[in-house]
Order: structure tokens, then C-alpha cells, then sequence
């Protein structure tokens, strides 16, 4: 997962609605891939960006080459350090926790699972109905 | 026509775990080539999430359409393994693209609202009984529709509009049993989408669509 995807996760767990974004990173062991620069694309996406969730998730992995605001005046070298920031780092294991519930959601080879526990124990509930049932047959 | 991305990472054993790309698959990829010049030049994507991706297929060909980095490709899927083999044939086709293991777009709403470029949605959409939406074996998740094969498809409709942006596209995959008709009417009613058919073929008994829904522009 790369940190841009990490800027569009909010904790969704039921009545889980205030302090819920960003969701904080914890034990993250990251990786560089080089993926070609494109100023364009990257400006495009600034707007949609959270900065401020940005610059706090950032520093958590101990990012801190970034201003506390975005810059008026977008120079180059601004973009490519964001580029290797947003684009290139991936979190390749860790977790992510909400900071109002706690509730933990998982990164395993890069990929973020954001199940919930109702999701998974609706389906546990499944299994157990069909081993009820099937007791009763026997 | 553009060489669809290549699978051969993909074993048999995988096809265990994740659905194997078929006739719906491959009519996606007509579609979205079919619009590529619009794609491109009217909606100039910065976003482009795909909802059950499977193997990875459509967002991987999407991506070499409109060139690889120049937007973000999510995909999501709630199956494990289907987001792991995603990420795998991106790779394999030189793609980058960013999976997450979610059921529909759960954990990216809010954030997401109006921001999806494209959204793309081969969903499950075989008539079964409610039951077997709910499977816990993911090849019969992946295609289990419930009652009219409505039950993901009508679950996902409502997110198509907190999503698409305003000059956004929404490709979903339908059948005829879907009733193609009074999905397009729902979203016009409730959300004015306006809508077309983009693309259609029968594939044995099944007739297969690719319904395109965009904002009212007025
Ligand atoms: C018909 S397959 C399409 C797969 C792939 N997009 C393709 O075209 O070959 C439907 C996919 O949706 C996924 N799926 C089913 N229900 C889902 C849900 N609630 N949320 C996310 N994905 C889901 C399945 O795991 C499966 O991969
Ligand atoms: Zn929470």
C-alpha cells in the first residue's frame, strides 16, 4: 500500500465517526519501487490530497522532509520528493489503527485488509449454524 | 486492439480461489477500449477505482489504455486472494495499481466522495438463492447475485453516486435477468445518472451488457 492510498482509508467500524482519519501506522517495514515521475498526474491529484493527515502519517514513519503546508509555488524539486513520498514508499506489512475506536486493520505484502470483525464473525456465526444443524441430523 | 494483459503468473490452483477470467470479463475490455478516445480526452481520469477486481484483469488493461501512471487504479475485493493475485498481474504487465481487501468501497467513503474518475464493477450477478451471496467459498461469492442477481449489484448502486465525480463515468456488467431496464431507471430516478449501453453480447444463453452511467450535466 502506498502512502496515497493510505491518505483515502477511514476507520468505518459502526459509530465510528469522529477522530477516525488518518488511521495511525504501526510496526511498518516499507519498500521503494520507482515508478516514473509525472508532474501532471501529481498536481492533479494534490487537491484531492488530505495534506495535513499527510504530513502526520509522514512523520509517523519518520518522513519529515515535508512543510507543515502546502506551498504556493510548486517548483520542481517539491514534486519530485512528493512524488517519491506519495507514489514510490510501500508499506509492505503493519497495521493501521484508528485513533477514536482502536480498531486495527492489517497490511500483509502490501496489501491493507479493512474486513471488519462483523464481516469475519457474521461468516463465523455461518460456520457455527452449520455445525449446529449438522449435530442435530447426527 | 489492444493484447490483453498477460496471466500466465496464474495457476490452476489459483482459478481455485479466484474467478477466472471469462466472456463478461473480456466484454469490460471491449467497452472500456471501445471509449478510450472519450476516456481520455473528456474525462481525463485522476482516479479509477474497480470494485471486485478478481484477478486484476480490467484495472491492469485499463491502465496500459491510458498509460501507466498517469492515475491512481484502485482496486477492491473481498476476497484475499483475489486482491493478492490484483497486485500480481499489474506487476506481471508492468502496471501499477493499489489493491485493497474490502467488502464493495468500505474505509475509502468518505474520503472517495466525487472524486472516481472511472469506476468499474463486474459484479457477482448470477440469479442464486440470498444464501449463497453470503458463500464462504469465494469462487461462488465471486459470481452468487442472490435474487435476480440484484443483491451485491443493488448494494453497490447507491455508492456509484457518493463516488463518481462530476464528469465521471460508472461501467457496470450486467445480465438480462438483472433487469438491465429498471437498474437504468433507478439511477436516473434517484441519482439522474443518465445511461447507455455501451456494449452487449450472448455468451450461450446469457445475454451480457455493459451498462455506462454518467451525471446529468445541466
Ligand atoms: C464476476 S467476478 C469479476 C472479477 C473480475 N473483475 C473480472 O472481470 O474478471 C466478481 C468479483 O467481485 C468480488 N466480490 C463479490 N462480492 C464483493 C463485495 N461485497 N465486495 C467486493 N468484492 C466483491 C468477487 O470476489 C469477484 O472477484
Ligand atoms: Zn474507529
Amino acid at each position: 500500500m502506498r502512502l496515497v492510498v493510505h491518505n483515502m482509508l477511514q476507520c468505518h467500524v459502526k459509530g465510528c465517526d469522529s477522530n477516525n482519519f488518518p488511521l495511525r501506522l504501526f510496526d511498518v517495514e516499507l519498500e521503494i519501487h520507482e515508478i516514473e515521475f509525472n508532474p501532471q498526474f501529481l498536481q492533479s491529484l494534490l487537491p484531492k490530497l488530505d495534506w495535513n493527515a499527510f504530513i502526520s502519517t509522514a512523520n509517523q514513519i519518520g518522513i519529515t522532509s515535508l512543510p507543515q503546508a502546502l506551498p504556493e509555488e510548486i517548483d520542481e524539486d517539491f514534486l519530485k520528493n512528493l512524488h517519491r513520498i506519495l507514489f514510490e514508499t510501500h508499506i509492505m506489512q503493519g497495521k493501521m489503527v484508528c485513533s477514536n475506536c482502536s480498531h486495527e486493520y492489517p497490511i500483509k505484502e502490501g496489501i491493507p485488509n479493512m474486513l471488519l470483525n462483523e464481516e469475519e464473525a457474521e461468516e463465523e456465526a455461518e460456520v457455527e449454524a452449520e455445525v449446529e444443524t449438522e449435530a442435530e441430523e447426527d | 486492439m489492444l493484447p490483453t494483459p498477460n496471466l500466465d503468473h496464474i495457476t490452476s490452483n489459483d482459478y481455485e480461489n479466484v474467478y477466472e477470467p471469462a466472456e463478461d470479463t473480456f466484454l469490460f475490455l471491449d467497452a472500456l477500449e471501445n471509449d478510450i478516445e472519450f476516456l481520455k480526452n473528456d474525462v481525463n481520469p485522476c482516479i479509477c477505482l474497480e470494485i471486485g477486481s478478481g484477478t486484476g484483469c480490467v484495472s491492469t488493461f485499463l491502465g496500459q489504455l491510458l498509460g501507466d501512471g498517469s492515475t491512481l487504479l484502485l482496486c477492491t475485493d473481498i476476497n484475499p486472494f483475489a486482491t493478492a493475485i490484483t497486485v500480481k498481474t499489474a506487476i506481471r504487465n508492468s502496471i501499477h495499481l493499489d489493491a485493497i481487501t474490502t467488502n464493495l468501497t468500505s474505509g475509502l467513503l468518505p474520503r472517495l466522495y466525487h472524486k472516481v474518475d472511472i469506476l468499474c464493477f463486474n459484479p457477482p450477478y448470477v440469479v442464486t438463492s440470498s444464501e449463497d451471496v453470503n458463500s464462504k467459498n469465494f469462487i461462488e461469492r465471486a459470481w452468487a447475485g442472490g435474487i435476480y442477481g440484484r443483491e451485491v449489484i443493488d448494494r453497490m448502486l447507491p455508492l456509484a453516486n457518493d463516488l463518481l465525480s462530476s464528469n465521471g463515468v460508472f461501467y457496470l456488467l450486467v445480465i438480462s435477468d438483472n433487469k438491465p431496464d429498471e437498474i437504468c431507471e433507478r439511477m436516473w430516478r434517484d441519482y439522474k445518472f443518465q445511461f447507455k449501453i455501451s456494449a452487449s453480447r450472448l455468451a450461450g444463453r446469457e445475454k451480457q451488457f455493459i451498462l455506462k452511467f454518467w451525471r446529468n450535466q445541466t
